[in-house]
């Protein structure tokens, strides 16, 4: 029993923090949400350091990252606001191509492309009429029941559908499901996925997590700053307190996150409802991050003006991304209440 | 990261299971808020102390098992699961035993520990005062230095079941004119001592849970001061960072009451029904819970890394707390007419159980440090607010 991160993996953390802070600064995401730039030349910026290979197989050339030290990727992603498309590339589609069987004569190459910094994938699941980033993406790979279907740009129609969260790229995707296309189907398709779907929710989940962090963290520097009758008004109990409570809903939502990516690199039987626990608690901890945040920030936290707005905004949006909130809530519940499962407490880890 | 257990700890855990099943009292004993329910307990105290289990991370020396907090996790799962009585010595056993452990002479060590183990002497303790509640740093009992004894005059209150206690540990103010935390020492003082009288104040359910303790001219061997004279606050806000944190209430303390909700909201599911938010209720009680557990093993994993737990303490202190409100409230809803009703009534099944959790429930965000000063711990230790 060890419920720790190596060395390794929490400097790896580190170094990450550190590239996206001085690259993805607020200041240009800014100017990603006004439309004066796209993201690719940040995201141009992340592949060349690699990161788009890690979580790729060595076979090609990667870095062979588990979902365990993804979690510490994702919550760092969150707290710089990193764009869709490179979680839903290097994490989860890289996932998705991983388990496919050799048989299949596109995945080799696909992984390869995506080790040597193609971050142009789009998935579309049945969780959701929307695709992110389907108008800009190279490759598209979409479900039709059970079936795994992969496409070009050139085979699919796009109509964009604009989102609250401006460096989204979200677009209704109309395009024919053909024998051609399709590459995995049946009980194979059923079960890729049933793990893409685990692996694109806790990668919000972690995203979750790491934006409610930033929404602390800018909102207990804005307390230290701010004066009103006299002195900041993080010295008053009615802010600290709130805020208080923002860093309880982070914490307690970490180790949920941990286990879950824990039970998804294992194949643990209870994966399903491990990844919802965790959406639910780190959405938890983003939703009162973004309302105490808000309200911290008096009038400001109304405006466009503060940074703030743009964590608080790609934290309403990914709330119901890869499975909204109502349906990981139902999940646990049916787990909870309905099962004839005896919740003894020994049972924690246990497979039951 | 591996959340697999050792064969070694699957060993120790079904020894426990096994000696649990078989001496765990098939009768509830009477609440030890009672003279005799106080007495029964002790002498179960005495049972586990004998079969080793009192103590399970303390060194073997002092009547532990030196078992690693790991142990001690997989210890409080199969206890609480078995439903197995309260620990009627916890206050000493958990705050004052760590304590002791971290900042006891080797003779007090030596003297205290295993007497405390074996509940052979009871502890109650003696922090606040009618005027240093929550302002803790507000203390005025004196302990005034007189060659090798302390004289110790003034007035300690919510004293936990110290009218049936042995001990009592607290802080005194012994540097005269010394203010706030400054001058504060920690003593033990033996409640049969001359000049000690304790009255009792009955809790909410109406037993004699806790009391007032008035000193007058009781005289305390200097050995009995932990840590230096006038640095008593420092040794105090360790105590008080363990009772806050895991080892008072450790998960299972919540799982068992969370799977017990779960049943009971089966069994009625249909009344429970009429209202959707009850079964989110339930879902989010046993959710919690294992959250609790999972951030357990988590923080315990960083402590045998070396990591020190400091500000989160209070958020274990404030979520746990909370949850139990949460868990005894959901079951006064399902139980709907006959929640009110006392374990002696007619319709009475499980009702004593559930009515005694929600009244102690009601303690839980004040006790152990107020939910408010926890927050105002959070705010400044952990976020760096500003204190003024």
């Amino acid at each position: 029993m060890d419920f720790t991160f190596s060395e390794d993996e929490l400097l790896f953390r580190e170094t990450i923090h550190r590239f996206l802070a001085t690259e993805a600064s607020p200041e240009t995401l800014r100017d990603i949400w006004s439309g004066d730039t796209d993201a690719s030349t940040l995201l141009s910026l992340i592949a060349e350091q690699g990161l788009s290979a890690l979580s790729v197989p060595e076979e090609q050339g990667g870095l062979a990252m588990g979902d365990v030290a993804w979690s510490l990727m994702t919550q760092e992603l969150g707290y710089h606001a990193i764009p869709d498309v490179f979680a839903n590339s290097a994490y989860v589609a890289t996932g998705l191509l991983t388990a496919l069987d050799d048989s299949v004569s596109q995945k080799a190459e696909l992984l390869e492309r995506i080790c040597a910094g193609d971050l142009g994938f789009a998935i579309g699941h049945s969780c959701s009429p929307l695709v992110a980033d389907a108008d800009s993406a190279d490759t598209l790979l979409l479900q039709h029941a059970d079936e795994l279907h992969l496409l070009g740009a050139a085979d699919v129609q796009t109509v964009p559908n604009p989102s609250i969260d401006f460096s989204r790229r979200l677009a209704q995707v109309s395009w024919n499901a053909n024998p051609e296309t399709c590459i995995v189907s049946g009980e194979a398709g059923g079960k890729i996925w049933n793990d893409t779907f685990n692996r694109g929710s806790i990668s919000v989940a972690g995203q979750l997590l790491g934006l409610a962090q930033r929404m602390l963290d800018l909102s207990v520097e804005y307390s230290q700053q701010r004066k009103q009758f006299g002195k900041e008004i993080g010295s008053f109990q009615a802010v600290k307190h709130q805020l208080a409570d923002v860093a309880g809903k982070i914490e307690i939502a970490k180790p949920v996150l941990y286990r879950a990516a824990c039970s998804l690199e294992n194949h643990h039987p209870l994966s399903d409802m491990h990844i919802s626990q965790a959406r639910n608690f780190c959405s938890d901890a983003a939703a009162l991050a973004a309302r105490a945040g808000i309200q911290v920030h008096g009038a400001m936290g109304y405006t466009w003006e503060v940074d703030l707005q743009m964590y608080v905004k790609r934290a309403w949006a990914l709330n119901n991304t890869w499975g909204d909130s109502i349906m990981h809530r139902a999940r646990v519940q049916d787990y909870v209440l309905n099962s004839d499962i005896d919740h003894a407490p020994s049972n924690t880890f246990e497979a039951v | 990261m591996k959340l697999q257990f050792s064969p070694e700890q699957d060993a120790f855990r079904l020894e426990v299971r096994q000696w649990l099943a078989a001496n765990v009292p098939k009768q509830k004993l009477p609440t030890y808020d009672t003279k005799e329910g106080f007495e029964l307990h002790r002498q179960w105290e005495q049972k586990l102390f004998e079969a080793g289990f009192s103590m399970v991370m303390w060194p073997k020396e002092y009547g532990g098992r030196g078992c690693d907090l790991i142990d001690w996790l997989i210890f409080e799962e199969e206890y609480y699961g078995a439903g197995a009585p309260g620990r009627v010595n916890q206050n000493g056993q958990l705050l004052l035993g760590s304590t002791l452990l971290d900042f006891g002479t080797p003779e007090q060590k030596a003297h205290f520990l295993p007497r405390m183990a074996s509940s052979e002497d009871m502890w109650a303790q003696a922090w606040s005062e009618p005027n240093a509640g929550s302002d803790m740093a507000n203390i005025s009992s004196k302990a005034t230095l007189d060659g090798d004894h302390y004289i110790i005059n003034g007035q300690k209150t919510w004293s936990t079941r110290a009218i049936y206690a042995d001990w009592a540990f607290g802080l005194f103010r012994s540097q005269p004119g010394s203010e706030r935390h400054h001058g504060l020492s920690f003593l033990l003082v033996p409640l049969n001592t001359d000049g000690v009288t304790i009255r009792p104040i009955k809790a909410l359910d109406g037993e004699e849970a806790f009391a007032e303790i008035f000193f007058d001219d009781v005289k305390v061997p200097i050995t009995n001061r932990i840590g230096d004279d006038g640095k008593g606050w420092h040794v105090a806000m360790a105590t008080a960072g363990f009772e806050r944190g895991l080892l008072l209430r450790s998960p299972a303390r919540f799982q068992q009451p969370a799977r017990r909700l779960v049943q009971l909201y089966r069994d009625n599911k249909a009344a429970a029904d009429r209202d959707p938010a009850i079964a989110v209720a339930v879902s989010k009680c046993w959710s919690d819970a294992e959250a609790y557990a999972l951030s357990a093993y988590n923080t315990v994993g960083r402590v045998n890394n070396g990591e020190k737990i400091g500000a989160e303490s209070s958020l274990n202190k404030i979520f746990w707390s909370e949850l139990d409100l949460l868990i005894s409230q959901t079951a006064m809803d399902i139980l709907g007419a006959t929640g009110e009703l006392l374990g002696s009534a007619t319709l009475a099944q499980e009702h004593a159980y559930w009515l005694d959790a929600f009244l102690f429930a009601q303690a839980g965000p004040i006790y152990a440090g107020t939910n408010e000063i926890q927050r105002n711990i959070v705010a400044e230790r952990m976020l760096g607010l500003p204190k003024k």
